[in-house]
């Protein structure tokens, strides 16, 4: 008789995929590897494929009031603007937000993925709600098992937990920073300097909103690959609320209205003759 | 009835599952342990057998363990399962550190224990773990203590107070009849009271741990212990007497 000595096997491995994955997919992702002659080039030239697309803003930041979170809604594929609604911000539960920088289906799933496999069982599993702290470092986990095979993603895990206000950056390469403040994508220089110059911990929750809005809006002005509708949330005690979604053509308006010049010689009408 | 007790994964005609009851039968056979759950202490207590005089009793392996410093486990029946199990849950402990940046709750350990001894009735070619655990320790966030119980066919359940192995049902009783919710060192006093219902007094022949939010588990040395049972028996005396006075002026 074959013993079967699967009862007899160690539990968790203790870092890589975690083991709630195993029952969703293969215990590590496994697929025929191409047939190059150079494999590791080959791998290096997908993940350049997959680069330059991080054609994004977003930011996160934890202030009195708990954390805001605001990305723009570009999509570009190189020079052409795929599409101005992309919905950057990923209700992942009621009271936490993922944000999407990088490869949109990646980000998508995986936050999708962290929401329902991840979160919901553990909140069913053990009757209380899982942990921002924990949260990111399953999916860190998670990103880091699938290191070097050509995932992109650069997202920020913001929520309330029972410690309060949580942030973090976790990003495709397997890093995961805790952290007060993060911008993520290509219009995260212009972002850092608004949001840097104009942040303080004890703001008020539409001060806050408005740094961000200012944040992202001026983001959109300099680099070509953010831009489309800046949308704003704050997560708090209770949960998150989406505070507004402006078009940054009309925010540029609105921050700098069209005055009126002096005319010097006005046009009149010339009566026929 | 013989043909269905061989093979753990066979049922009987009536729905037992032999070798888990013989499983059951080994606890019953292994030392007393109590466990008392008070309001910020919870208390282990376990009967030690009186060590032969050429064993080395200082570094003879304690039979009240750490699981992590906020969780402690006593176990009454096959002690060479319970070390696997032990380290097994130790494992875990450090495992769900590792991957959620948080400490085990109680309740999560204790149904992480439970789980491995229910996979053992499930699973061919193997037996179940011969042992019962008492689970204490305290939640990380909030603070509350708690006593759990795990047995060989993988169930759990949390208790105020409760006793495993030789005797428990002596035990249990003297729980039930004696529990009130208790904190500090009344906690300590109902425990060792419990014990020594089914254990001859003494400190030698008792292994006492007590846990605290803030100081982890600390187990009572010997002297203390006697200490204690100097007290409970003065108690004891002391009601006697009350209940012999009034008596006999009547």
């Amino acid at each position: 008789m074959k013993l079967d000595t699967t009862g007899l096997e160690s539990a968790l491995p203790l870092f890589g995929a975690n083991c709630q994955m195993v029952d969703g997919f293969t215990a590590a992702p496994a697929f025929d590897l191409p047939t190059t002659l150079d494999f590791d080039g080959f791998q290096k030239e997908a993940i350049q494929m997959v680069k330059p697309a991080k054609g994004t803003t977003t930011l996160a930041f934890i202030f009195k009031e708990g954390v805001m979170v605001a990305a723009d809604s570009r999509a570009s594929m190189g020079g052409y603007i795929s599409s101005q609604s992309v919905k950057k911000i990923i209700e992942i539960n009621p009271y936490m937000l993922g944000t999407m920088a990088g490869g949109a289906a990646d980000c998508q799933f995986w936050h999708r993925n962290l929401g329902i496999k991840v979160c919901r069982l553990h909140e069913l599993a053990n009757k209380r709600r899982i942990s921002v702290t924990g949260a990111s470092k399953l999916l860190a986990n998670i990103l880091y098992s699938y290191r070097g095979m050509g995932l992109s993603v650069g997202t920020m895990i913001a929520g309330w937990d029972e410690t309060g206000p949580g942030l973090y950056y976790v990003d495709s390469e397997g890093g995961r920073l805790k952290g007060p403040r993060f911008s993520v994508g290509s219009g995260s220089p212009y972002a850092y300097g608004v949001l840097d110059s104009g942040y303080r911990y004890d703001m008020s929750i539409e001060e806050a909103a408005e740094l961000a809005r200012r944040a992202i809006y001026h983001a959109t002005f300099r680099d070509g690959a953010s831009g489309g509708v800046a949308s704003v949330y704050h997560v708090g005690p209770n949960g998150w609320k989406k505070l507004s979604g402006d078009d940054v053509g009309e925010l540029h308006y609105k921050y700098y209205p069209v005055t009126p010049s002096t005319v010097e010689q006005e046009m009149v009408e010339v009566s026929g003759a | 009835m013989a043909r269905y007790d061989r093979a753990i994964t066979v049922f009987s005609p009536d729905g037992h599952l032999f070798q888990v009851e013989y499983a059951l039968e080994a606890v019953r056979k292994g030392n007393a342990a109590v466990g008392v759950r008070g309001t910020d202490t919870v208390v282990l207590g376990v009967e030690k057998k009186s060590a032969a005089k050429l064993q080395d009793s200082r570094l003879s392996v304690r039979k009240i363990v750490n699981l992590d410093n906020h969780i402690a486990l006593a176990c009454a029946g096959l002690k060479a399962d319970a070390r696997v199990l032990i380290n097994r849950a130790r494992i875990e402990c450090q495992s769900h550190r590792l991957t959620v940046e948080d400490p085990v709750t109680v309740e999560y350990i204790t149904r992480y224990i439970a789980g491995l001894q229910q996979k053992y009735t499930q699973s061919g070619g193997v037996r179940p773990f011969g042992l019962s655990t008492l689970i204490i320790g305290f939640d990380p966030y909030t603070g509350v203590p708690s006593l759990y119980q795990t047995d060989p066919s993988g169930t759990f359940s949390a208790w105020k107070a409760n006793a495993t192995g030789r005797n428990s049902n002596s035990i249990r009783e003297f729980l039930e009849k004696n529990y009130k919710e208790t904190s500090g060192q009344e906690t300590i006093k109902l425990a060792i009271r419990a014990l020594l219902e089914v254990v001859e007094s003494g400190g030698k022949n008792i292994e006492v741990a007590v846990m605290t939010k803030d100081q982890g588990l600390r187990q009572l040395e010997e002297s203390e212990i006697d200490g204690i049972v100097a007290e409970i028996e003065a108690e004891k005396a002391a009601a006697e007497a009350a209940k012999k006075g009034p008596a006999r002026d009547a």
